[in-house]
């Protein structure tokens, strides 16, 4: 049921939409609210969050699908459900979860997910944004970069270094209101595809964080990132996944119709090798 | 107000179905199967009804054989409370008649005793659209059919006919309506919602443990795709069009 409901839902609303978000770069709020109404946002997580309480065979499935319709729709998704909304529901308070999880589950907010910087993406345990603790809070300094959805998010997950002698042992996560003074964005990124979802630097100067957004422990960013990633990666293969179903649905639709020498395409040898 | 719903497990209608090769039915070997969209509407309505709290209870029927259940479930997820499932192996295409359909929703409505049965005008396999009016006529109630929009505090309903709509007014409930395309547009069944039909109630029983007997009228002979639409002809002029209506194809 799931697989039909995303299934027609990517073909009635997000398919003939997807080309004209992507050659305007336009952010798809409509789908996106529509994938909130859906519970798309919030697949995995429990309902007390406003989330759909299923697992991620669902999340999977639901990706594909999506994914086959638009891609940016599909990444949207993607990044809130693994990369944003992982971390806080497995490592989040209640009240982290009440304020950072609900409403974006019920696709009324978007997050996103602070890891790679400029120098420095693999290797993701030499963070050099740097989070000092400050009273009550933690001063953030440093910049994200290639950020999916960091124009249109209201919160964001930044990993920061509170103990450089500790090396990846000593980053940390932090919940960040994007409104928070000090925050700005970077240029959104002009990317080959996936053009209706923003990409961009997250630019901190001390960005004050209340100490009770952090998430877990201090030093528990390095294994919350990694452990948020594995999960992330089966969402983005739904995406490839429905990517790549979407495009050889396409290309045989044109082998059949396109015509050269007198015959479909398709008859011919070479084309039939694919 | 209790509804009752029909819905019947189709073939899809984006398919493209073919002939079985013995020539006696539609092969339906690996196609891919959906709920009548009629139906759906015909679900969305009732549903709709009970968001309205003009309904108390939407119970949703079905009959056919195992998978049917999988139609009564995304019935559910649209918002039906429970389902009734009529298990046959009998060929819901064309070996149940509507006859014999209405015969055993009618039995079901008489334990049920809904106030109003929502059925699709037709399905879109059969294509009869007789179902809803049989059922009418055996429970000896009214009937509102190819409705475009109920009003169920009027009592009134409009209906698409050929050359537009027209709006009738029934006695009162129960009766029988039967949805037309634009009677509204179904939703999506959200995830929330599909978790929760996953625990409602699907009660199945045979056409036999229900007590219906049934005798088909008719008998499928034959099945056969139409012969393949031939080029058509320019014709000069109304005059020429005229005579060749007339001379040729010999229809006026």
């Amino acid at each position: 049921m799931i697989y039909s409901m995303c299934r027609n839902f990517a073909d009635t609303e997000l398919a003939p939409n997807a080309a004209k978000w992507d050659k305007e770069h336009s952010y798809p709020s409509s789908a996106v609210s529509q994938l909130g109404n859906l519970g798309l946002m919030g697949i995995s997580f429990s309902s007390t969050y406003g989330g759909a309480d299923l697992d991620y065979l669902a999340y999977a499935i639901a990706m594909e699908e999506v994914s086959r319709g638009c891609a940016s729709t599909g990444v949207i998704m993607s990044v809130q459900n693994s990369l944003y909304g992982g971390p806080v529901d497995k490592f989040g308070t209640n009240e982290q979860k009440e304020k950072y999880l609900t409403p974006f589950a019920e696709g009324k907010s978007i997050g996103c997910f602070g890891l790679s910087e400029p120098g420095n993406g693999s290797d993701a345990g030499a963070a050099s944004t740097t989070a000092v603790k400050s009273g009550s809070s933690y001063i953030l300094n440093g910049t994200k970069a290639w950020i999916t959805n960091a124009h249109d998010a209201s919160a964001a997950i930044v990993f920061a270094t509170t103990d450089k002698s500790m090396k990846h042992k000593g980053i940390s996560a932090f919940i960040v209101d994007t409104d928070t003074p000090g925050f700005s964005l970077g240029e959104k990124e002009d990317k080959l595809g996936i053009r209706a979802s923003s990409t961009g630097n997250l630019i901190m100067e001390d960005v004050e964080v209340p100490a009770e957004n952090l998430l877990g422990e201090e030093g528990m960013g390095f294994k919350i990132a990694m452990m948020t990633l594995d999960a992330g990666r089966i969402g983005i293969a739904g995406q490839a996944l429905g990517i790549a179903t979407a495009s050889i649905d396409c290309a045989v639709k044109y082998a059949l119709d396109r015509q050269a020498f007198g015959s479909p395409i398709s008859k011919l040898q070479s084309i039939q090798n694919k | 107000m209790r509804v009752l719903v029909g819905v019947k497990r189709v073939v899809d209608y984006a398919v493209k179905v073919r002939v079985a090769a013995d020539k006696k039915a539609v092969d339906l070997a690996n196609v891919k199967m959906s709920m009548n969209p009629f139906c759906e509407i015909a679900v969305e309505e009732a549903v709709r009804l009970k968001e309205a709290k003009k309904a108390t209870e939407v119970i949703a029927v079905s009959i056919g054989p195992k998978a049917s259940a999988e139609t009564l479930r995304t019935a559910l997820a649209m918002g039906a409370d429970r389902g009734i499932h009529i298990t046959t192996d009998l060929r819901t295409d064309q070996e149940l008649g509507s006859l014999s359909v209405a015969k055993i929703l009618a039995k079901v409505a008489e334990e049920e005793s809904p106030d109003a049965i929502i059925l699709g005008k037709q399905s879109i396999d059969g294509d009869f659209g007789c179902t809803g009016s049989m059922l009418a006529s055996l429970m000896d109630v009214p009937q509102c059919t190819f409705a475009a929009k109920i009003d169920f505090d009027a009592s009134t309903v409009e209906r698409e006919t050929d050359t537009g709509t027209e709006i009738v007014k029934f006695p009162g409930l129960p009766a029988v309506f039967t949805a037309d395309l634009r009677l509204n547009e179904p939703r999506y069944a959200t995830l929330p919602n599909i978790m929760k039909a996953k625990k409602k109630k699907i009660d199945a029983k045979s056409i036999e443990d229900l007590g219906v007997e049934l005798s088909e009228g008719n008998e499928v002979l034959e099945v056969f795709e139409p012969p393949p639409r031939e080029a058509g002809i320019l014709v000069e002029d109304v005059d020429g069009l005229v005579d060749k209506l007339k001379n040729e194809a010999s229809v006026i």
